[in-house]
C-alpha cells in the first residue's frame, strides 16, 4: 500500500470474501493495477510506454511458444524449419513476422521508457531499486534478442554469432577457452543453436520474474511524475483504475495498430536480407551488422580501432561495450541533484538534448554501417561523448547547476497557485 | 568518492577514444582510403513496379504464370527452388490437373535406404520442386527466397537480368570510365561484367538474351524485359507466397485497431472529463 488514501479491496460478493480470506489475490490484483493504487494525476504520455513494454513482452512470450511448436533448434534443418513455419503452418507466418517485429517493438517502447528515466530523474532516491531492475531486464532483454536472432540460422544469424561471441574471446588468457565453452565448439554449430534455443526459451520467464520485482519496487515509492515532486495528498493523485487503464489503453490500441501494420505491409522492413541465405561457414557477408537495436552498442565496440598503451583495441571495445550499460547501474549515484526532472534542469536538459540524444543516434546510424571511414571517426565522436556525458558531465553538472524553482506540490502545478480548495473537492 | 572514480573511469575511455581518433584521422590525411571499384561503379536496382507492390499489392496471376514458365524453361537448368512445393503452384490460378501434369515431368529422386540406392519417381503434387545438379563453376543459389535475400528484391532481380552491359566503354553516372580508372580489373575468362552485381562480375552468363527465348501462351510479347519481369514477379510469389493474404488480413485488422483506438480514446477523454491534469 503505498498512500494512506490508497483504496481499500471490499469485497462485496459472498465468494469474493470467502478468496479474500483465503487467499487474497484479487485483493493483490487491486492494489496493484486497480483502484487501490494511486497514482500521479500529472504524468504523460512518456509514462505510457511501461505498460506496452508489458504488452510486448506477453505479445512475444505468446507468439514465441507458438512458433517454438513448429520450430527445429537442428543446425541442419533449422532454416528450413523456418521457412516450413512461414508456408505451410497456419498462420505460420503471421506468428513469424509478428515475433520478429514484436522484438523490434518491445526495444522501441523499452528505449523510450529508458530515456523518459533518464530525462525525468527517475533512477532517484528512493526509486534506485526500480532503475537497477529495470537495467537488468534491459541486460536479459539484449541477450534474448541475440539469440532469438540466431536461431533461424541464417547468415546473419551465423556470423552474428561468431561476433558476439567473439567478443568474449578478447578476454586476455581466458578468453578463447571461454568463447569455446560458451559455443560448444570452435565455431557456431548444432551444439551453440541448441543451448541458444534453449536460453532464449528461458530467459523470457526469468524476464517476467524481474518485471515482477521491477512493478513491485515500483509501487513502494508509486510513479514519478513530470514535476518529479513527490506526491504529497490525496488531490495529488487518482487512483490507476479507471483512470491510468483508460489512458494505458487507448495508447495500447495505438501502439498495436502501427506495429500491425508494420507486421502486415512491411514486416521485412526492420530485418536483413542477408539473414534468409542459410547459413554457411565458408562464406562472410560483406557486411556482418546486428538488429538495429544493438546498433549504438555495435558501433562503440568497433570505435576502439588503435591498441591504448598495453590494451588491445578489441579488448578496448569489448569492455566499452559492456561498459556502456553498465554505467546506467551506477546512474542514481552519479547524477546527485535533488531535482528529479529535467524540466527544471536548465544545464542537465541542454547536455540531454543537444548531447545526449543526438550522440546516441549518431551511434545508431554508425553502427548500421560499414566499419569505414567516415562512420568510425563519426561513431568515435559518438562514443566520446556519450562517455563523458555519463562519467564527466552528468556528475559535474549536477553540482554547479542551478535548477529552476519546483512547484509546491503536483496539484499546485496542475491548477496554479489558487487551485489547491478546487482541485480537492473534485477528486 | 563515487564522482571522482567515475570522472576517472569517463577520463579512460574518452582518452582511448581521442586515441583511436587522432590516429584515425592522421591514417585519413595522410593515407586517404581510395574509393574501390565498387563503390565508383556498383549500380543500384532499376526502378520496377509490380502488382505485388504497396500495402494493397496483390498477385497478377497471368504474370505468374509466365514468370513461372520462364523459370521452368531457363532458370531451372541451373537454379533450384527447394521450398516451393508443387500443390504451392495452385495459386498461380492453375487447377488439380495441371498442377499434376506440372509435377509429373519432374524427376524427384529418393534414397532407398534397403539398397542404398537412390531412386527417382515422377512428381506429385505433395512434393517440393527437385534438387538441382549443375556441373559447371559456380554455385547457382536456390531461388526461393532470393527476392527477400537481396537488397533490391525484386527490383534487384530484375536489374541484375537486363543488365549485363560491355565492360570495355562502360562508365558510370559521373562519367568515369572503368577500365580507364581500374585498367588491371578486366572481367576474368568465364565471368561476365553486371553493374549491378555486388562486385561487378558475374559467374551467371545471361540467362535472357533474346526476344522470344520463350513463348508465352498467352500472346505477350517475350523480350527480355518482359520476360525478366515476369520472372522477378514469380520469384517474389516464390519468396511470400503469403503476400496477397497478408495484404488482405492487414487492411481488417488495422482498420479494426484504428476503429477501436477511436472508441477507447474517447472513453479515456470521457473518464477524465472533470479530472484535470
Amino acid at each position: 500500500m503505498s498512500f494512506p488514501w490508497a483504496n481499500e479491496y471490499k469485497p462485496s460478493h459472498p465468494f469474493m470474501q470467502w478468496m479474500d480470506s483465503r487467499l487474497p489475490l484479487p485483493r493483490f490484483v487491486y492494489n496493484a493495477v486497480g483502484a487501490g493504487y494511486p497514482v500521479p494525476r500529472n504524468i504523460n504520455y512518456w509514462w505510457n510506454f511501461g505498460f506496452l513494454a508489458l504488452i510486448c513482452l506477453g505479445l512475444q512470450i505468446v507468439t514465441g511458444i507458438v512458433l517454438a511448436m513448429h520450430y527445429a533448434a537442428n543446425a541442419g534443418i533449422a532454416f528450413d524449419s523456418v521457412e516450413h513455419i512461414m508456408r505451410d503452418v497456419n498462420w505460420g507466418w503471421l506468428m513469424r513476422y509478428a515475433h520478429g517485429n514484436g522484438a523490434s517493438a518491445f526495444f522501441v517502447v523499452i528505449y523510450i521508457h529508458i530515456f523518459r528515466g533518464f530525462y525525468f530523474g527517475s533512477y532517484k532516491p528512493p526509486r534506485e531499486m526500480v532503475w537497477l531492475l529495470g537495467v537488468a531486464i534491459f541486460l536479459l532483454m539484449m541477450a534474448t534478442a541475440f539469440m532469438g536472432y540466431v536461431l533461424p540460422w541464417g547468415q546473419m544469424s551465423f556470423w552474428g554469432a561468431k561476433v558476439i561471441t567473439g567478443l568474449f574471446g578478447a578476454i586476455p588468457l581466458v578468453g578463447e577457452p571461454i568463447q569455446q565453452w560458451l559455443l560448444g565448439g570452435f565455431a557456431p554449430d548444432n551444439a551453440a543453436l541448441n543451448r541458444f534455443f534453449s536460453l532464449h526459451y528461458l530467459l523470457p520467464f526469468v524476464i517476467v520474474a524481474v518485471v515482477v520485482l521491477h512493478i513491485w519496487a515500483l509501487h513502494i515509492p508509486g510513479s514519478t511524475n513530470p514535476t518529479g515532486v513527490e506526491v504529497k495528498t490525496e488531490s495529488d493523485t487518482l487512483p490507476f483504475f479507471p483512470y491510468f487503464i483508460a489512458k494505458d489503453g487507448w495508447a495500447a490500441l495505438a501502439f498495436l495498430m502501427i506495429y500491425c501494420a508494420v507486421v502486415f505491409f512491411a514486416p521485412n522492413m526492420l530485418g536483413h536480407p542477408d539473414n534468409y541465405i542459410p547459413a554457411n561457414s565458408m562464406s562472410t557477408p560483406a557486411l556482418i551488422v546486428p538488429e538495429w537495436y544493438f546498433w549504438p552498442f555495435y558501433a562503440i565496440l568497433r570505435s576502439f580501432t588503435f591498441d591504448f598503451f598495453f590494451i588491445p583495441a578489441k579488448l578496448m571495445g569489448v569492455l566499452a561495450m559492456f561498459g556502456s550499460i553498465l554505467v546506467w547501474f551506477f546512474l542514481p549515484w552519479l547524477d546527485k541533484s535533488p531535482v528529479r526532472s529535467g524540466n527544471y534542469r536548465p544545464l542537465f536538459r541542454k547536455f540531454f538534448w543537444f548531447g545526449l540524444i543526438p550522440s546516441v543516434l549518431l551511434l545508431g546510424y554508425c553502427g548500421g554501417s560499414h566499419a569505414a571511414e567516415p562512420y568510425l571517426m563519426l561513431s568515435q565522436i559518438g562514443s566520446f561523448y556519450y562517455f563523458a556525458h555519463f562519467l564527466i558531465i552528468l556528475p559535474i553538472i549536477s553540482s554547479i547547476e542551478r535548477p529552476d524553482p519546483l512547484p509546491f506540490s503536483i496539484t499546485e502545478s496542475v491548477l496554479g497557485h489558487d487551485g489547491n480548495a478546487a482541485l480537492g473537492a473534485a477528486a | 568518492m563515487i564522482r571522482i572514480f567515475s570522472i576517472l573511469v569517463g577520463l579512460f575511455f574518452t582518452v582511448a577514444l581521442l586515441w583511436s581518433f587522432g590516429n584515425g584521422a592522421y591514417n585519413q590525411i595522410t593515407d586517404p582510403a581510395a574509393a574501390s571499384a565498387e563503390e565508383l561503379f556498383h549500380k543500384h536496382p532499376k526502378e520496377l513496379a509490380l502488382a505485388s507492390d504497396g500495402p494493397f499489392g496483390n498477385f497478377d496471376r497471368q504474370q505468374l504464370q509466365r514468370g513461372f514458365q520462364v523459370y521452368q524453361e531457363v532458370c531451372a537448368a541451373c537454379h533450384s527452388l527447394k521450398l516451393v512445393a508443387y500443390r504451392d503452384l495452385k495459386q498461380l490460378g492453375y487447377n488439380d490437373d495441371e498442377v499434376k501434369a506440372i509435377a509429373a515431368k519432374a524427376q524427384i529422386p529418393v534414397y532407398d535406404p534397403h539398397t542404398g540406392e537412390v531412386k527417382s519417381h515422377a512428381g506429385l503434387a505433395k512434393d517440393n520442386f527437385p534438387p538441382v545438379v549443375y556441373g559447371g563453376q559456380g554455385s547457382p543459389p536456390d531461388l526461393s527466397l532470393i527476392t527477400k535475400a537481396r537488397h533490391g528484391g525484386a527490383s534487384y532481380v530484375y536489374s541484375l537480368l537486363t543488365g549485363y552491359a560491355e565492360q570495355a566503354g562502360f562508365k558510370n553516372e559521373k562519367g568515369d570510365e572503368l577500365l580507364k580508372k581500374f585498367p588491371d580489373l578486366k572481367t576474368p575468362e568465364g565471368l561476365h561484367f553486371n553493374p549491378y552485381f555486388a562486385n561487378l562480375n558475374i559467374a551467371m552468363p545471361p540467362p535472357l538474351s533474346s526476344d522470344g527465348q520463350v513463348t508465352y501462351g498467352d500472346g505477350t510479347k517475350a523480350t527480355v524485359g518482359q520476360m525478366s519481369k515476369d520472372v522477378s514477379a514469380f520469384l517474389v510469389w516464390t519468396a511470400e507466397p503469403e503476400l496477397a493474404k497478408r495484404h488482405q488480413t492487414g487492411w481488417p485488422v488495422v482498420l479494426f485497431l484504428l476503429f477501436a483506438t477511436i472508441l477507447a480514446y474517447l472513453s479515456y477523454r470521457n473518464i477524465w472529463a472533470d479530472k484535470k491534469h
